[in-house]
């Protein structure tokens, strides 16, 4: 990936990846809602290194513009081959269950948005045979559970949704990354009781980009998230619906 | 989270952690009150970055280079990087930190409040003079860029001020040029004190980097014996092939797994450690090493503050005026500390020069500096700390506070007299535990 485009810029998670992107000497168009943050996360990406860096301040929720976003981001950089789409909230899941207009909230940015943004780029793509779109979902995707099924749900169609468009690009070329990460220590989860399986921002970037780079298709990071969504996704449903989870 | 400093001793629980995200946002307010401090790495030794009973305004995120000009060499970055990121950044494009403590992982913010010292203090003078400009919030909100020229108050406040002045949020550093990577060393033996300070002095003009280890077991006609090093950063001629990031070095991410238990250091170990050590060094007398392991001899183990156990351990590093009654002060530091029964791990000496600090509070004055380690062994070693401050009083020295845990509030009273014009600059929403202590208020 050398002119990227990054969605959700400021988040933890994206800043760390595009420090490593930066350092290679990458172009970067960088999106988020906030101008004066975005400016924070481009001044550092300047100085360690990044050939070329642009941003622009948008509001995601808002899929009119996705279009010519893309389009903007292919004339400043000159091309694209490669976006990774880092944006998403984690939502308040009583909130979700009192009200449909929260969950649509969360439905929209973390599922919505995300279709919305890789159907103008996966048709890029596929006309040009070439690029790598790497995409954060969740574990929270594999099995819905009381504690937090809307944002789980929002995750588990988003992984689905990369599946059928993996399997529709793979004939032209382009590598579709599903990252799942397990619990990240980021603003994201600050009030969430911190535990031996939280990971830094920096490891799970460290994670995309060898994942990005051996194009694979699906990861969960640290990995030792693999084995337990394995253990977690086979327990019968007669058994789950009662455990507290 | 609990938040500790770098010696473990004071342990304070009952603090909250705020993290800091974003230069341009206002600071955090702690919900039900309580005072506030900056915490970088948490690499002072005592209660000078701790605040029992109050919040600390966590920087790990405020880690991001603003820019850096390789033609110049200036860097600026926000307050959380740390000094191993900055070395990253810069030492394969020909640039080094102008000057740097014993250990790379502290933050930028943390260099500036505690107004760091390196071993290259008779050249160089503190990191503070080495950082043009800084901005500096406060909890009213306001905001103030400080240099010698803008805010010049607020600027020698705030160096060597102790996090208690506000938040800094970035800084410019001016860097210094590096040919290569490696440090042109050689090595002493010394046999007393007298021997130290015969060679520090005639070392002053030639060297960049000075510093002296000194066997702590060592009495009588043999106190301060030990090794004295010096070096300069090896001339270009030595290495014709351009640097490049392969000469970051890779060291081992050895660390230690867990508490030792608290008779680990004792006197046996220590002698032996410090016996190895002497005729380790001793075979190799010139050389060339690279700055890592000259630099941070340390760092290549991390949390090696666990080998002191669970109680953790005290520092102690004074400066005494190189005349007859520092030396004396010096001698009889020395002395009480290998009395004592617990032995310093590490001892280090090292002459400080007369380049002044713009820090109000800065604590490197002209004369010897000396450090000490003691495992935590409870009143006894507290009793030997505060007999140590005592001793430095006396003779006209004083006590760093990033090094701190026990010393009186007369005697901070004596070692820093531009106290009172600084309290003025103390925000009132900060507060630490050291400062507390230090004030007689807990």
């Amino acid at each position: 990936m050398k002119k990227v485009l990054v969605l959700g810029a400021t988040s933890a998670i994206a800043q760390s990846t595009v420090r490593l992107l930066a350092a290679r000497g990458a172009a970067l168009y960088l999106v988020g809602r906030n101008a004066e943050r975005l400016d924070a996360v481009a001044r550092d990406a300047r100085t360690r290194g990044a050939s070329k860096v642009e941003t622009e301040a948008l509001d995601l929720d808002d899929l009119a513009q996705h279009e010519a976003l893309v389009e903007r981001a292919t004339v400043a950089l000159g091309g694209l081959d490669g976006a990774l789409l880092a944006h998403g909230i984690l939502g308040d899941q009583e909130a979700a269950q009192r009200s449909f207009a929260e969950a649509e909230k969360v439905l929209r940015t973390n599922f919505l948005s995300a279709v919305s943004l890789l159907t103008p780029l996966a048709n890029r793509f596929e006309a040009q045979k070439a690029g790598t779109l790497v995409v954060i979902s969740s574990v929270a995707g594999d099995r819905g559970r009381q504690s937090n099924y809307v944002y789980g749900a929002s995750k588990g169609a988003l992984s689905v949704f990369l599946q059928g468009l993996r399997n529709r690009l793979a004939r032209s070329g382009v590598a579709v990354v599903t990252v799942k990460p397990g619990f990240v220590d980021t603003p994201m989860t600050a009030d969430v009781k911190k535990n031996a399986l939280f990971a830094t921002p920096d490891k799970v970037a460290r994670g995309i980009v060898r994942a990005a780079d051996a194009r694979k298709d699906e990861v969960y990071l640290p990995g030792f998230w693999g084995p337990i969504m394995f253990a977690i996704r086979g327990i019968p449903e007669r058994v789950f619906k009662r455990m507290r989870l | 989270m609990e938040l500790n400093s770098w010696g473990r001793y004071p342990r304070v629980t009952e603090q909250r952690a705020l993290p800091v995200t974003w230069t341009t946002e206002p600071l955090p307010r702690p919900a039900g009150g309580g005072s506030l401090l900056p915490y970088g790495q948490g690499r002072s030794y005592g209660d000078s970055c701790l605040n029992a009973g109050g919040s600390l305004l966590t920087t790990a995120r405020l880690d991001r280079f603003l820019d850096f000009n390789p033609a110049t060499g200036v860097l600026r970055c926000e307050s959380g990087v740390t000094l191993d990121a900055i070395l990253r950044l810069v030492s394969w494009q020909g640039w080094f930190l102008p000057v740097t403590p014993g250990t790379k992982f502290v933050s930028v913010g943390g260099a500036i409040a505690n107004d760091v010292h390196g071993k290259n203090h008779h050249r160089a003078g503190t990191f503070g003079r080495h950082v043009p400009r800084f901005e500096l919030v406060r909890s009213d909100g306001s905001r103030r860029e400080c240099s010698l020229e803008q805010n010049r108050d607020w600027y020698e406040a705030t160096i060597g001020g102790l996090g208690l002045t506000g938040l800094i949020t970035w800084a410019d550093i001016q860097l210094r040029r590096m040919s290569n990577p490696y440090i042109h060393q050689e090595t002493i033996p010394l046999s007393n004190v007298d021997d130290f300070l015969k060679l520090a002095m005639e070392s002053e003009q030639d060297y960049d980097f000075t510093v002296a280890w000194v066997d702590s077991l060592g009495r009588g006609r043999n106190l301060g014996k030990g090794l004295f090093y010096r070096g300069n950063h090896a001339p270009p001629q030595f290495d014709a092939v351009p640097l490049s990031k392969s000469h970051l070095s890779r060291r081992s991410g050895l660390a230690v797994p867990f508490d030792f238990p608290g008779l680990a250091i004792n006197r046996l170990s220590v002698a032996a450690f410090n016996w190895l050590y002497y005729h380790r060094q001793r075979l190799n007398r010139t050389g060339l090493v690279h700055y890592d392991p000259f630099f941070y001899p340390l760092d290549g183990v991390h949390r090696w503050n666990r080998i002191y156990g669970r109680r953790g351990f005290l520092q102690f590093q004074c400066v005494v005026p190189a005349n007859d009654a520092g030396t004396a002060a010096l001698k009889e530091i020395l002395d009480r500390g290998a009395r004592s029964g617990m032995p310093s791990f590490l001892t280090v000496l090292k002459m400080f020069g007369d380049v002044p600090s713009p820090g109000m509070m800065s604590f490197p004055k002209r004369g010897m500096t000396l450090a000490l380690d003691f495992a935590n062994r409870g009143e006894r070693t507290y009793r030997l700390v505060e007999e140590l401050d005592r001793v430095t009083r006396e003779a006209g020295g004083r006590v760093y506070p990033a090094k701190d845990a026990r010393m009186s509030p007369e005697s901070f009273a004596a070692y820093y007299p531009e106290r009172e014009r600084f309290a003025k600059y103390v925000d009132p929403a900060f507060s630490s535990s050291f400062w507390r202590r230090v004030n007689g208020a807990g």
